[in-house]
């Protein structure tokens, strides 16, 4: 059967086309029902893909469809084609979906900006690249999309671009996404000499056979993908350039730094997770790497006064979350938790975005204050989101995070520790988005009288996008619940058909019979993760409703800790004086002391030379008669005496 | 039509000079169309010796052989394979595009500067159309002296000690080629018993090692130079920065590719074995021309001063990818000397529409150009992007091939080599910040005009290439898959000859194998 799946790109990459070719002479109107339309478009036929799917039998859910050859040279051959199965159509929906509602709230959110038009554009061209990373069904051309989303973030985040701080940033997210490209290019040469393919099917199909377990091709092959999802999805080392990219616009925030694009690295892993499994080591690394960058995350949004920052950095830290479940080989957990974390995170972006909306751009929170009662739709929305994001049970981040906490402790890769960090994180996650909350919208309002006139609730074309991501964040957990709860985790039997070969390997059997520990012990757990989260809540309440002035005396106890949590632990700053500057001026060094003072210099003093021996020798030429007859005669004599005295 | 169409290519644009010459100089506008019309036909013929081009064939196609000189075997011997196609093609193309490019910018001797540029370009494609030696050489060195008149006559403030730099150095090699020649002459004749200078029998004759060595080192030292490989780079910043536009963009786009043509049609397939020698050279140099090249254009204040040395840089991914010696790394490299020549060609000319418009260069001196110029600056973009190897632009195909094949033969040479695609990506991208990005802060860059039809037609064309060759490499990868086979195949069998103890085993040139076995006792 037929399937198309090339139309689901399709139609937001004519999108791109029309608005991009066009530019300034469609009205807004036109295109926006373009580029929503576009991405309407692919959500519908996806969502139709998706039952078509259903219907099938589990072990039949995946379809490759190739259009051509792409790069053909000598044994090397890629080709544009795509697959859909169970993985990839849950980032289909998620992608398009999500794109989709945050396509309709820019409408509003974007409607007085000159560059309106180019916003869409963009947006749509991300949504194309995007859709290509998750159809793709080789890595190089999951790799197209990896740079192509990098791209669109980068001219997005610069969207503003008269701004230098927004330029700058743009600029950062691309060169630190290039240090993770780099080690994405080169796992996939280990790959491809030691399989001979870069196509997943045959990738995972062979490399048990091709890669010995646990030796060293496949940990480096694992580590330099992992290198690459760093990168993409802001991860110790490489977080730094998602907090500045809150300098684009807040929708292009929620899409791109929140629901979609900064997944992409826990997407490839788990697409990976039969490379993954054979290298234990790197599960090992890449646990200990999310669960640091959960925690140390969650420790800068503590302090943050900018709205949007918070919500930067608590997404670098629900990353981090994600990150240790692909650790822990619970890959569908990562996943899971990818899902909900999208629709929660996106409605809590763009909350702000409607908070910064009617804040006439303010940001900071300490000038916020008291909005709840004049902006109740968004007010409610947000609130829902929190509690999603915050663990609360029976909404959509309680059960796939605490199906994460539960793989993390009760794996064979997991421990105790990991568990313990995970919780404080989320105890964090829950005190620090509550401290949100309590500034933005509940006590008096900071801001001055000419704002406070402005304040409004948003046009119903952004609130609507709002409500729907609300009940997605509710509802949104349902797909997932856990056994221990009396349900069925209908999210990861479907998609075991992707992560069944990863299982079987002889490697993980064993690994994933976790059968060691009793119902009692996992009710326990939750229980107590679920007491903290409500603890910290109640904690944040205190210190940001009940007795404000404590938390103005603790900052004030604390200064060097709030400084270093303020200053997000000065990392910009290490890396600027350690790398950056030492490039540059070894840049300068190069040009101004090698190549013109030492390559040119012995060029052309060697030039000065030879000039300066040709100007002697010239004297020698003096067109007098009487020099040269008597140089002749020196000559003569010199010869004469030669032959006579030999 | 076959054995005349490379004949009619080549020496079509000289035809034109000739004619230009009775054309009165006063009559500027007729000396332009007259030359546009003469590139543009010599890129139709060229189109029609693509179509004519059999992309499976092994070894040589269109070959003409007549007698020239037959004392000493210099014959009027042409012919192509892959790589001479898509290299005449990018020529023809380039040609076309520089002579609109010129209409405006060129004002005071129009005629001599037209009818330089059509000798160039006969000169440019008789190297890549070669098949003899001797004749290499001539149109090799007959190339120099319009390039001359460009650089010296319509160029930048120093143009002068930049001519004069770029012939002294050029010059400097070519006269070791010649050395070289002569000697491999006399030596085809003891072997022979006949004089040749056919590159197809040369092939074929066994040199011995230590001979090889010095031979390979001639040519090479030619070619290196003209790439350039570092450290003998120091006189393309001057040459590219005082020369006119339409000067640099041939110089980038084509000039530089006769170095590594040069390597891939000489050094590789005549000496393998000394190749082999040098390959650790040879690649730890180009190693240091990408990292050197991309630091140094980091720091650039000059536009084109820093596309100059970003050349330096992708160069060195030509030649690294080169002396992967397998299929995947000379295939990129193939194809990143076509991608170079459009995507550098392309940002050359951009810069030259801003030089025209505000007659600096400087960095500084711009800032906000994307809301003064957006469709400029979408150029600029689409270019820099490409230069900077972003997926489905030509850039990518060619540079992940090369890494590819860099990979496989030393991982660390990969490693290192990659780490330019950053720094790629921090020099374009700092540059395209100052420049289109930020806040206009000159007012006289505020009211600056967009492109105007001319440009858009002269950058269109790149532009679809760019995106082509990103997409869809296939036609371009499959024609030059059976020369590049060849190459890897000959350097091989020397390969595994000489470590089976002989030297110069047997050597295979399309279809025909020669056995010669030498056995490494005498020199």
């Amino acid at each position: 059967m037929e399937y198309s799946l090339y139309l689901i790109p399709l139609f937001p990459l004519v999108g791109f086309l029309i608005n991009g070719l066009f530019i300034g002479k469609l009205n807004k109107k036109f295109v926006s029902f373009i580029a929503c339309g576009a991405v309407g478009l692919s959500f519908f036929y996806s969502a139709h893909l998706f039952f078509e799917l259903l219907s099938l039998p589990a072990e039949a859910r995946a379809i490759e469809e190739i259009l051509f050859v792409w790069i053909p040279s000598g044994q090397f051959n890629v080709n544009i084609g795509f697959l859909l199965d169970p993985l990839s159509i849950i980032m289909v929906m998620v992608v398009t979906g999500v794109s989709f509602l945050i396509h309709i709230y820019s409408i509003g959110y974007m409607h007085d900006d000159p560059g309106f038009s180019r916003y869409f554009t963009y947006l749509n061209l991300f949504v194309f690249s995007m859709l290509i990373l998750v159809l793709a069904n080789n890595y190089l051309l999951m790799f197209v999309g990896w740079e192509g989303v990098g791209l669109c973030s980068y001219l997005l985040i610069g969207f503003w671009f008269e701004k230098k701080s927004a330029s700058d940033a743009g600029k950062k997210a691309f060169i630190v996404n290039r240090i993770g490209d780099f080690g994405f290019l080169l796992g996939l040469f280990i790959i491809f000499w030691q399989v001979g393919s870069l196509d997943f099917a045959t990738v995972f199909e062979k490399a048990p056979a091709m890669f010995a377990v646990g030796g060293t091709l496949i940990t480096a092959a694992t580590l330099l993908l992992f290198l690459g999802a760093t990168g993409k999805s802001a991860q110790i080392p490489l977080f730094v350039w998602l907090p500045d990219a809150m300098e684009g616009p807040t929708p292009v925030s929620a899409l791109i730094h929140a629901a979609t694009m900064v997944t992409a690295g826990v997407y490839m892993i788990a697409r990976s997770n039969v490379l993954y499994m054979m290298a234990p080591t790197t599960l090992a690394v890449v646990a200990i790497v999310g669960m640091a960058t959960a925690f140390f995350a969650g420790t800068i949004a503590l302090a943050q006064n900018d709205i949007k920052r918070v919500l930067a950095y608590s997404t670098v830290s629900q990353l981090g979350y994600m990150f240790v479940a692909c650790g822990v080989a619970a890959f569908g957990a990562g996943i899971f938790h990818l899902m909900t974390h999208s629709f929660f995170k996106a409605l809590l972006f763009l909350g702000s975005g409607s908070v910064i909306h009617a804040m006439a751009g303010q940001q900071d929170m300490r000038y916020m204050g008291g909005l709840k009662k004049h902006l109740p739709a968004t007010y409610w929305t947000f609130m829902v989101g929190t509690l999603a994001i915050a663990g609360i049970p029976l909404f959509s981040g309680f059960f796939s995070k605490d199906e994460i906490l539960w793989k993390a402790f009760s794996s064979q890769y997991g421990s105790t520790w990991l568990w313990v960090f995970g919780v404080a994180a989320a105890a964090m996650t829950a005190f620090y988005m509550f401290r949100l909350v309590y500034l933005t919208f509940y006590g008096e309002g900071r801001m001055d009288s000419h704002a406070k006139e402005h304040l409004h609730e948003s046009p119903k074309v952004m609130t609507i996008p709002l409500m729907l991501l609300a009940v997605l964040s509710i509802v949104g957990g349902y797909v997932g619940i856990p056994h221990v709860l009396g349900g069925i985790n209908y999210f990861e039997n479907f998609l075991e058909p992707v992560l069944h070969a990863g299982q079987n390997l002889p490697v993980a059997t064993h690994v994933l019979t976790s059968g060691s520990y009793s119902t009692g012990t996992e009710l326990l757990l939750m229980a107590s993760s679920v007491i903290l989260v409500l603890l910290s809540i109640i904690l944040a309440w205190y210190l940001y409703r009940k007795n404000t002035d404590l938390s103005g005396k603790l900052r004030t106890s604390m200064s060097g800790l709030h400084k270093l949590l303020l200053g997000k632990y000065f990392v910009d700053e290490l890396y600027g004086a350690v790398i950056i500057r030492p490039i540059v001026n070894g840049s300068l060094f190069l040009w101004k002391i090698v190549d013109v003072f030492l390559i040119d210099g012995l060029i052309n003093g060697l030039a000065v030379v030879i000039g300066d021996i040709s100007t002697g020798l010239r004297t020698v030429q003096t067109g007098r008669l009487r020099t040269y007859a008597t140089i002749f005669l020196a000559g003569v004599v010199v010869l004469l005496l030669f032959v006579l005295l030999r | 039509m076959e054995d005349r169409i490379l004949t009619l290519v080549t020496f079509f644009p000289l035809i034109g000079a000739v004619l230009l010459l009775f054309v009165p100089k006063e009559r500027d506008d007729s000396v332009k169309s007259i030359a546009l019309i003469i590139a543009f036909i010599t890129f139709l013929f060229s189109l029609m010796m693509y179509s004519m081009f059999d992309p499976v064939a092994n070894g040589m196609q269109f070959e003409v052989n007549i007698p020239w000189i037959s004392t000493f075997g210099i014959s009027y011997h042409l012919g192509i394979d892959g790589i001479s196609l898509l290299l005449i093609m990018l020529t023809t193309i380039l040609s076309v595009i520089i002579m609109i490019s010129s209409w405006n910018s060129i004002k005071t001797g129009v005629k001599g500067y037209f009818i330089s540029m059509l000798m160039l370009e006969t000169g440019m494609l008789g190297v890549f159309v070669s098949l003899d030696l001797f004749l290499f050489y001539v149109f090799w060195e007959a190339m120099l002296i319009p390039m001359y008149f460009i650089i010296g006559v319509w160029g930048g403030p120093r143009k002068i000690y930049a001519a004069i730099k770029f012939v002294l150095f050029t010059m400097f090699g070519s006269l070791l080629m010649l050395v070289a020649l002569l000697y491999l002459m006399f030596m085809y004749h003891s072997f022979a018993g006949e004089y040749s200078f056919s590159i197809l029998d040369l092939y074929k004759m066994p040199i011995p090692l230590g001979a090889q060595t010095y031979i390979f080192l001639a040519f090479a030292l030619t070619f290196a130079i003209k790439v350039p490989i570092w450290p003998f780079h120091t006189w393309l910043p001057d040459a590219h920065v005082e020369a006119p536009t339409a000067g640099s963009v041939i110089l980038a786009g084509v000039l530089l590719k006769m170095g590594t043509y040069g390597f891939v049609r000489i050094c590789l397939p005549m000496f393998p074995e000394a190749t082999l020698q040098f390959v650790p050279l040879i690649s730890i140099l180009a190693l240091i021309g990408i990292i050197y090249g991309a630091l140094v254009a980091m720091v650039q204040r000059d536009i084109k001063s820093l596309v100059a040395y970003s050349s330096v840089s992708h160069l060195g991914f030509v030649m690294l990818g080169m002396m992967a010696l397998n299929v995947q790394g000379l295939e990129g490299s193939v194809l990143q000397m076509i991608n170079h020549g459009i995507s550098t060609g392309a940002l050359f000319l951009i810069v030259g529409m801003l030089y025209e418009r505000r007659h600096t260069r400087m960095i500084a001196d711009f800032g906000g150009l994307a809301k003064s110029m957006p469709v400029f600056s979408t150029f600029f973009m689409i270019a820099s992007l490409s230069s900077i190897g972003l997926p489905l632009t030509n850039g990518f195909v060619g540079e992940f091939l090369i890494l590819l094949g860099v990979y496989k033969a030393n991982p660390v040479y990969a490693i290192i080599g990659a780490t330019g695609v950053i720094l790629a990506a921090c020099y374009m991208l700092w540059m395209l910040q100052r420049v289109i990005f930020g806040k206009i802060t000159k007012p006289e860059n505020e009211k600056l005009k967009d492109l105007d039809l001319r440009e858009k037609i002269i950058l269109i064309p790149l532009v679809i290439l760019i995106f082509w060759i990103g997409i869809y490499p296939k036609p371009f990868l499959e024609r030059i898959e059976p020369a590049v086979k060849n190459i890897v195949s000959i350097v091989n069998s020397s390969r595994t000859a000489s470590e089976a103890g002989m030297s110069k085993g047997y050597k295979c040139v399309g279809d025909r194998c020669d056995t010669h076995t030498f056995t490494t006792g005498g020199k």
